[in-house]
């Protein structure tokens, strides 16, 4: 270092200037901007907010990606995802995807849940694997999300302002807005990792 | 800057004088005590103010780094939040219990160390904060210490004051004072909200309590009238959404009436004066005064040469006037973030990791922050505003083309409302638990 810089960086110091010398944002620092909405390590609190915490990561970086394009419909999301580079979203779903999962009792319908649980074996298991619990590639955990959220998502699906995969489409066809409802409320009875 | 133990003693004193001139009509602050309470054995971070802040700034320090001790210090046992207080005074809910937390579990799951103390001095070349309880040592000092009022600039404003013309913009008492004011209002009777000029804590929140305000005035007093008297000229925030719900919701009943900075008011007539002539009388007067950081930042000489917010390096929020103390929340001058109480959580988490960062000798990260807010524009339809914030040439500025306001169509207002929820469960959970 010349001796004009090292003045210079001394200067700064004493003046605590410290924020041109600062790294940028860690990881941890852009998602716990999210928290509070999605909760401590995203694990959410409901009951409309999803849980980010041990999701796809796929997932995740899709939909945020998807909301700051405007091809998933958003309330805030859209305005927030906006604020974000392509590299920022990857570094923010792969925090996620990293804590542990951990999902809340919710209170279902028992009926309804029993049905719906018969229905995503034979229409959904396939890609939400494990009666939900895993994921496959871009196709979320399920078991545990907040049943508000579930139908708010079922809503934007079979309104059609939410897109789907071809093969979640050739799947969802066959079912009633009922059975939709009734799968909504399987997943949200299931327990995913660590239950409060 | 620095400070001898004469100047110190002399703030102390003046720290009184200050407390009573900026809070009048609260209980007085007691004296601190000198004795050493806790004495320091570890790295310790002294945290006050135990809301949406500070709460969040001792948690995220423990949970980055748990070899650190962390000592919140806050004077109540319980906190209730100010977001959504216009829901109780709108009669949206029945008490305060869902705007209520307590600090237990935050402090059992955490190894936060709670003081219930008022705090009542710092001396930043000591070290120390002085408590009601006693005095206890810091490595690093996080105040979030809110707001506190500019009365004196407030003629007539009086000990008594906000128990006939309530502020209610600190949640409690006050938010159960003005619903009770309103219920027990005649049908036919006049209601006026008094805001000040900007910046003040929450810019949304005045005419979201006008919206909740008039929602129940049509309900059940529907021949009542509402004035919001704004000192600023215009609407400063969500306007093209306020203005709809008015003209849709609310005409006949209430008035918005921009350039109305109030200095001077009369309690016993509940009549506010305009520059000290026109007055303005009501049956019900929400007068809100102007405002500045909180007593203890002001004592602890934390703001800038406007005299009323701290001035704060962008990155880790330590104030540019003492070394080792950082200010968050409103009390804060943070760039174009707002004074909300989303901006306060995002806020402490940023500070917290450079906190731990510096105390390790490791590289600072610049801030990344969002702030969240919903206001409800009627019983079951609700507005926002988000936003994302970075450093960009060593001020927090907005990214560029992301953030904004809801659509002006009212498309989402409904969904929006249930997210609103969502907002508060899930926000007061993190400060909670």
């Amino acid at each position: 270092m010349t001796r004009k810089w090292s003045g210079l960086v001394a200067a700064c110091a004493v003046l605590g200037v410290s924020a041109a010398h600062a790294a940028a944002p860690s990881p941890e620092v852009l998602a716990n901007a999210c928290n509070g909405c999605h909760g401590t390590l995203g694990a959410s609190a409901g009951p409309s907010m999803p849980s980010l915490a041990g999701q796809s990561k796929k997932a995740i970086a899709d939909s945020m990606k998807a909301f700051k394009s405007g091809e998933r419909p958003a309330t805030i999301m859209g305005r927030l995802a906006k604020g974000y580079s392509d590299a920022e979203i990857a570094s923010i779903a792969d925090y996620f995807a990293k804590q542990k999962p951990r999902s809340y009792v919710q209170a279902v319908d028992a009926k309804m849940a029993d049905r719906g649980g018969m229905l995503q074996e034979k229409h959904c298991n396939r890609c939400h694997l494990d009666d939900g619990q895993d994921f496959k590639d871009d196709a979320p955990i399920m078991a545990g999300q907040w049943l508000r959220y579930l139908q708010v998502q079922m809503d934007d699906y079979s309104s059609g302002k939410r897109k789907m995969s071809e093969k979640m489409a050739e799947k969802m066809k066959q079912l009633s807005r009922d059975d939709m409802e009734a799968i909504a409320h399987f997943y949200a009875s299931q327990k995913q990792g660590e239950t409060k | 800057m620095t400070m001898d133990r004469r100047n110190f003693i002399r703030l102390l004193g003046g720290a009184s004088t200050l407390a009573l001139a900026a809070c009048a009509g609260s209980p007085a602050v007691s004296s601190g005590s000198a004795a050493e309470i806790l004495p320091k054995t570890g790295r310790r971070v002294v945290v006050v103010g135990g809301g949406y802040g500070g709460t969040i700034a001792a948690k995220y320090v423990r949970m980055l780094d748990a070899s650190i001790e962390v000592v919140l210090i806050e004077r109540n046992k319980q906190y209730v939040s100010c977001p959504f207080s216009n829901y109780y005074i709108g009669g949206l809910i029945k008490d305060l219990t869902p705007l209520t937390i307590g600090y237990d579990k935050l402090a059992g799951n955490h190894g936060v160390k709670m003081l219930h103390a008022e705090v009542t001095a710092v001396d930043p070349a000591a070290k120390k904060v002085v408590t009601t309880e006693g005095t206890l040592a810091y490595d690093r000092l996080i105040l979030s210490p809110g707001v506190d009022f500019r009365t004196e600039e407030i003629e007539g404003y009086a000990a008594d004051t906000p128990d006939l013309l309530p502020h209610a913009w600190k949640a409690g008492p006050q938010t159960i004072l003005l619903r009770k004011q309103l219920e027990a209002m005649r049908d036919g009777g006049t209601v006026i909200i008094s805001m000040p000029l900007t910046p003040y804590r929450c810019p949304p929140g005045p005419y979201e309590r006008a919206c909740l305000v008039a929602n129940y005035l049509k309900a059940n007093k529907p021949k009542s009238k509402l004035f919001l008297l704004d000192a600023n000229p215009d609407v400063v925030s969500k306007k093209p959404l306020f203005t709809k719900a008015w003209n849709s919701y609310y005409k006949g009943i209430f008035e918005y009436v921009p350039g109305k900075k109030i200095t001077k008011v009369s309690g016993s007539d509940r009549t506010l004066f305009v520059e000290g002539i026109e007055d303005h009388k009501a049956d019900v007067v929400n007068f809100i005064p102007p405002q500045r950081a909180g007593r203890i930042a002001v004592a602890a000489g934390l703001v800038g040469a406007d005299k009323n917010w701290c001035p704060v390096n962008a990155t880790t929020f330590e104030s540019t006037l003492h070394k080792d103390i950082h200010v968050i929340g409103d009390a804060s001058v943070a760039g174009a973030m707002p004074k909300s109480g989303y901006s306060a959580n995002s806020e402490a988490k940023v500070c917290a990791a450079n906190v731990v960062a510096l105390m390790n000798g490791k590289e600072t990260v610049d801030l990344s922050g969002i702030n969240v807010c919903y206001s409800a524009i009627a019983s079951d339809q609700s507005v926002s505003i988000a936003g994302v914030y970075k450093v960009i040439d060593g001020k927090i500025a907005a990214v560029p083309n992301s953030g904004g306001i809801s659509p002006a169509d009212f498309s989402q207002t409904k969904l929006e409302h249930v997210y609103a929820e969502s907002w508060l469960k899930n926000i007061l959970t993190e400060m909670s638990t």
